[in-house]
């Protein structure tokens, strides 16, 4: 067992893990953030995705021990009282159905716009490769995050 | 899935890396950034006894200016890579083609010298490694030494890092005035690895090529350097491009599988270098 | 664009794009996923799978097992044989099939690699995935059997030895006298067209929680399911639990695609499990298990002839089909490749047609449904053969289509395949989408790069389908020997404080329900659809239902919801009349209250009827108390949603790369509810019939393991991967249903897989090219160029390859300074 002290969503916690512990498994099945989610083994779907230190990281593929002093955000800490604007967004322009995708693809594209405030449709498309979306075929969630860039749905 | 129970150590330092490696031998794997390491742990094709965590080991972090030469240290990480000015002006290559490495969430966590050290034939960089003849810096038990990075790729997905050995940093030399340099990945869909992959440094001089530098990913068991295409390359025009490229399959041997046959594959290694080779060149 | 809008004059609900309830919770992590619920003392359970596509168990020992940290319990398919029974399968299409005994954990032989064989029970999922580890488990190889062609030759080894044969069942349907029509035809031209073999991936993977919640083996069942209706009646067949012993619930489901319209082992397993060690099970199915254990799609070879005349006449159609069912028969695996039976003719008219399918075993994961489910199969068949024939006969495939299809003044419309269009014009569809393609201006493009022997040819591909939707009268399924019907359920409940609860029998996992059922019941009650909640997936509170599946939602569901709204309000009217001392018979209802025809200045709304029935304090003669209907909807017979896709395509002739230049599409599904969720389910079905042309094939190799078996190998497409399309709606209403609607689920994914295929071929027509095997990837298209035969016909050994088209090329950069090192 590894001692471990991390940050989520504002919230301290300390706690002792077995070192193989995935971060996703940590988030959800220690701490009951169960808002991110699970999509593959391999981390091509991006369903997990979270934000480590301000990155976006795939949860599955990051061991809890690893994240140790580190500052997580979920999608659960995204709204600061309200929505962030690329919750809205999504909302607004239909960009998820299912909604199983939309937690990883929400904090993706949330650090796409961190990282390029004002993307082109293939920049957008680019930067969410790794974020897999069974539903929508992307036309939507593209829209959303342009509604974000260009100030967004509130 | 879920990886198999190991025992980890947080590594503060090389040394502590290193002594920590040796303890364990062959049953010791070292973690970079984990974005390869952790889903074979996963799928459980990987069973270490331990986990060396080498990736907060500061001395193994960030790219400094060395005169003739940038060291990249190993714990780099893909996205410092790409926005990173000193790499971007001397050795753009790297920089492009890190930009084609899996997604910006991996790119966050994976880091250049764990794809290096991965050795996988079909990841981008190491053919690029190659290309621009890129040197190893090894830390073991006896101290540290330097590898190049034509006797570093030994076979697939194994280099020249021995069990008890960590791979520090890596050294590129800076291309100097008037290279051009375009790396051409060739893939199904925007996440998968390359079926083949063209990494292509040229310089030119009064009007022709003066010296062509060109790796190829996914040619065969390791990264390889197309050298019969760099000699015919060697003093020719625009006009002259395509017929040096023809050679860009010698000596290969590329692997037979989902993504196409050899035949293929080596059909495809003349064309794309032949684009990398005009993009490069500026034709 | 709705004749529903005329039903009330407060502002209509239905036709406008309302953004959708069920996003509040999706988008900030508030979900209920199945693998997010736990129970108190909830165990978690781990499979074990075969390696082996085909062998004989001839031990397995989980002492060991037995013996790990955590570990509550472990079986093998031996342990539970008597308890788990065999796996249904309901639709028994001829009174001959063949339909072998399924154990949920295989007790005897395993026929397909992913085959459970045993169960471990642990703390946590981390304990039991290391126990399975320590079951030991031998096999006595059998040999594989892997291609349909082979495996009804003779000799072949047999999935089931018992059986005799490889061969499931032989279907036939035909309409009038097609050797007749071949005898007389200028032509005959035939193809053999390979579906090849899908896996649905929802994004969220299977899961099941099963809970003992009585002392009377009461039990609750959560799974990532679409049809919770059905498991519980499957549930309580297969296990001998009394049904009214079991709750099923499906909670949030992340995406189904068919996949989740299935009664799967795991259920059966895990509430097997959970009642004999009496403490909640929960199993999480991973990705990879999902490739290998989640049913797959389509695999059918389609053997084909067309005859016409010359002067492109289409006189008749014959198809034969194999199609895969996999090692053992699903829920509904060998009906799949017959809901494409009655629509290989597509939009044409012909006087012959000539159908026969043969289901065949293999020893590999069972087929079922897949988003289309049939439809599209024989949409591709049709319209690939249209191109193709266009093409042999020097005509614009665009005008053959035009020839032959049936004209917007000859529906209602009996076809040859047996089913009568109601509606449809698809000469507007198809004026329309050739307008927002361009076509002439790329035919012009194409023509220009042809005469240039540009490297990059451009190739223009159509697809003018229809589909049957609206699954299904009963009386129908009846006659098609399946064993249960397609009717739907809906009720509505005014409460005593005014709010509204819709309770369906629809099972939605994405497609907008909850926000669309509101609409339907909003404008037919007259109230804000935010008074209105709607109940699902669960049959503790939405007792009746058939699920969703097969565009029918909508269709039959939304009716449902529709006229148990209409019967609220004639109830409420009786109500009403009385509290307003007037005749029922002359009061009109609009804006959500009812009023005396010419005496507009007393009303009574339908939240103050609501309350009068609660009290019941002054009710007329012979009304019941509280205010609440129901519907139950068999629909009388299908819809027909019909469209036209056009695509283009560059192909780089040296890398064999293909490129979507355009996607244009008009889709005419009738009346539109809710166009913001129309746009969308047409969105994502393109995204996935497209990926089936160029991307995704679940590839066995020569042993029978799953070569595909994970998102790194299975390429499903990312936003990166796929254009932007064009997507538009021309409206003709259904005149089958009063909502005018036809269903919209699964009209992209049928459409556009010929679409963008024939853009791949009609690109390579100059090289003499006349079919590429799905998916196009670049190795067969740069074959079928080179005329190595992988192209067309079967891909040579070794060339099966995923799809493809895509290099990421980087911008490429300088140094600075230029050659001659000079700075700038």
């Amino acid at each position: 067992m590894v001692k471990i002290s991390i940050t989520v969503d504002g919230e301290r916690h300390e706690d002792e893990v077995e070192p193989r512990l995935l971060l996703v498994h940590y988030l959800r099945e220690r701490l009951g953030k169960v808002g991110t989610v699970v999509g593959c083994d391999t981390s091509n779907c991006g369903a997990c995705t979270v934000h480590l230190d301000g990155n976006s990281v795939k949860a599955c593929s990051v061991l809890a021990v690893q994240a140790d002093g580190g500052d997580v955000t979920t999608i659960e800490g995204l709204a600061n009282g309200e929505w962030h604007p690329v919750q809205a967004a999504f909302k607004e322009c239909h960009g998820l159905q299912c909604g199983y995708c939309t937690p990883g693809m929400i904090m993706a594209a949330v650090d796409l716009l961190a990282n390029n405030p004002a993307p082109s449709e293939d920049e957008i498309r680019e930067g969410l490769e790794g974020n897999l979306c069974r539903c929508t075929g992307y036309q939507n969630i593209v829209k959303a995050v342009q509604l974000a860039a260009e100030g967004g749905a509130r | 899935m879920i990886p198999a129970q190991f025992d980890y150590v947080r590594a503060g330092s090389v040394d502590e890396a290193v002594s920590a490696l040796a303890e364990h031998d062959e049953d010791a794997k070292v973690l970079a950034g984990g974005q390869s390491l952790i889903p074979l742990l996963r799928l459980r094709l990987a069973y270490p006894e331990v986990v060396v965590d080498v990736g907060r080991i500061a001395e193994m972090h960030g790219i400094r200016d060395d005169g003739s030469h940038l060291v990249i240290g190993a714990m780099t990480t893909h996205a410092e890579v790409i926005t990173n000015e000193l790499l971007r002006r001397h050795c753009g290559l790297i920089a492009e083609a890190t930009e084609t490495v899996a997604d910006p969430a991996v790119r966050h966590r994976g880091t250049f010298g764990g794809s290096l050290a991965h050795a996988d034939p079909a990841g981008d960089l190491p053919a690029v490694a190659l290309a621009l003849d890129a040197e190893f810096v090894i830390a073991g038990a006896g101290g540290r030494r330097t590898v190049s990075a034509a006797d570093f790729f030994v076979d697939y997905l194994q280099t020249a890092i021995e069990p008890a050995e960590v791979l520090v940093e890596v050294r590129v030399p800076k291309l100097g005035d008037g290279w051009g340099y375009r790396y051409e990945k060739f893939q199904r869909v925007a996440q998968a690895w390359a079926i083949v992959g063209v990494a292509a440094a040229v310089r030119r001089s009064n009007g022709s090529i003066a010296e062509a530098r060109i790796g190829l990913t996914n040619m065969g068991s390791t990264p390889i350097r197309a050298s019969a295409v760099e000699s015919a390359l060697a003093g020719t025009g625009a006009g002259e491009v395509a017929a040096a490229c023809e050679a860009a399959a010698e000596g290969t041997s590329p692997p037979s599988d989902l993504n196409g046959k050899a035949d293929y594959r080596q059909h495809l290694a003349r064309v794309l270098t032949r684009r990398a080779v005009t993009a490069a060149a500026g034709y | 664009m709705t004749d529903t809008a005329e039903r009330v004059t407060r502002e209509s609900s239905v036709g406008r794009p309302l953004r959708r309830k069920e996003d509040a919770r999706l988008v900030t992590g508030r979900t209920s996923w199945t693998d997010n619920l736990s129970a108190p003392g909830m165990l978690h359970m781990a499979i074990l799978r075969s390696p082996m596509a085909h062998a004989r168990i001839t031990r397995v020992d989980v002492s060991a097992a037995l013996a790990q940290p955590g570990v509550v319990a472990a079986f093998s398919g031996a342990d539970l044989a008597d308890k788990l029974g065999s796996m249904p399968c309901v639709w028994p299409v001829t009174d001959d099939i063949v339909m072998p005994a399924h154990p949920p954990l295989a007790h005897e032989e395993v026929r397909y690699v992913g085959d459970a064989v045993a169960v471990v029970i642990a703390g946590d999922r981390y304990q039991a995935a290391d126990a399975l580890e320590a079951i030991e488990i031998d096999y006595e190889p059998l040999p594989p059997v892997l291609d349909m062609e082979a495996a009804l030759a003779e000799g072949s080894p047999l999935v089931h030895a018992d059986a005799g044969t490889n061969a499931c069942y032989t279907w036939k349907l035909a309409t009038g006298d097609f050797e007749q029509v071949r005898a007389k035809a200028d032509r005959v031209m035939k193809r053999r067209y390979v579906n090849q073999r899908l896996i649905p991936m929802p994004m969220e993977p299977r899961a099941v929680l099963a809970a003992p919640t009585g002392p009377d083996g009461e039990l609750t069942l959560w799974s990532s399911t679409q049809i919770p209706h059905i498991v519980r009646v499957l549930l309580a067949l297969t296990t001998g639990i009394p049904e009214n012993k079991l709750r099923i619930v499906a909670p949030d489901v992340g995406g189904g695609f068919g996949s989740k319209l299935q009664f799967y082992p795991e259920e059966v397993i895990a509430t097997v499990v959970a009642a004999k060690i009496g403490r909640p099970v929960k199993w999480v199915e991973s990705r990879s298990e999902n490739a290998q254990a989640t049913h797959h799609g389509r695999d059918q070879i389609q053997n084909l002839e067309i005859a016409a005349t010359n002067e492109g006449k289409i006189l008749g159609l014959k198809v034969d089909l194999l199609a895969d069912m996999g090692a053992y028969l699903m829920i509904i695996t060998p009906g799949t490749p017959l809901l494409g039976a009655f629509m290989f003719n597509g939009i044409y008219k012909m006087e012959a047609y000539d159908f026969t399918c043969t289901g065949v075993f293999t020893t590999k994961m069972s087929t079922d449904a897949y988003r289309g489910a049939g439809r599209p199969e024989a949409t591709f068949a049709i319209e690939r053969l249209m191109d193709d024939l266009a093409a042999e006969l020097g005509v614009d495939p665009l005008e053959l289509r035009r020839q032959n299809w049936i004209e917007a003044n000859e529906f209602p419309y009996s076809t040859v395949g047996g089913m009568t269009y109601d509606s449809g014009n698809y000469e507007a569809a198809t004026a329309r989408a050739t307008e927002l393609f361009g076509y002439d201006a790329l035919r012009a493009e194409q023509q220009r790069r042809r005469d240039a022997k540009d490297p990059v040819q451009l190739g223009i591909g159509i697809s003018t389908f229809t589909e049957m939707c609206g699954l299904a009268p009963s009386r129908v399924l009846s006659s098609l020997k399946y064993v249960a019907g397609g009717w739907e359920h809906a009720t509505i409940r005014v409460l005593p404080t005014g709010v509204v609860e819709v309770v369906t029998g629809t099972s939605p996992h994405g497609q907008g329900h909850v926000t669309a059922w509101s609409q339907i019941a909003a404008d037919a009650l007259g109230v804000d659809p935010d008074d209105i909640t709607v109940i699902y997936g669960d049959t503790a509170q939405a007792p009746y239902g058939m699920d969703t599946y097969g565009s029918r939602s909508l269709v039959v569901g939304g009716m449902a919801v529709l006229q148990a709204a209409e019967r609220v309000v004639e109830k409420a009217k009786l109500v009403a009349g009385h509290m307003l001392e007037a005749d029922p018979a002359d009061l009109e209802f609009r804006d959500g209250a009812f009023t005396v025809k010419g005496a507009p200045g007393s009303a009574k709304t339908i939240q103050e009827v609501a309350f009068e029935a609660f009290t019941a304090h002054d009710l007329p003669d012979g009304v019941e108390p509280t205010l609440h209907a129901s519907s139950t909807m068999d629909p009388q017979t299908f819809s027909f949603p019909h469209g036209t896709h056009l695509c283009a395509v560059e192909v780089d002739t040296e890398t064999g790369m293909t490129k979507i230049r355009s996607y244009v599409c008009v889709d005419d599904i009738g009346n539109v509810i809710n166009p913001m969720i129309v746009e969308g389910q047409v969105h994502g079905g393109l995204a996935q019939g497209i990926a089936q042309a160029l991307w995704e094939e679940a590839v066995y190799d020569d042993a029978g393991n799953l070569v595909t078996g994970s998102l790194v190998d299975y390429l499903v497409p990312s936003a990166a991967d796929l254009p932007s399309f064009t997507t538009d709606r021309t409206v003709t209403p259904s005149t089958t249903n009063p909502l005018g609607v036809k269903g919209v689920g699964e009209a992209g994914t049928i459409a556009s897989t010929p679409a963008v295929v024939n853009a791949v071929v009609d690109a390579l027509r100059p090289f003499g090219v006349t079919d590429v095997q799905m998916p196009c990837t670049p190795e067969r298209v740069w074959r079928a160029i080179h005329g190595d035969g992988s192209g067309g016909d079967r891909a040579a050994e070794g060339s099966i390859a995923w799809a493809g088209d895509r290099t990421e090329s980087t911008a490429g950069g300088r140094t600075e300074g230029d050659e001659t090192g000079a700075r700038p």
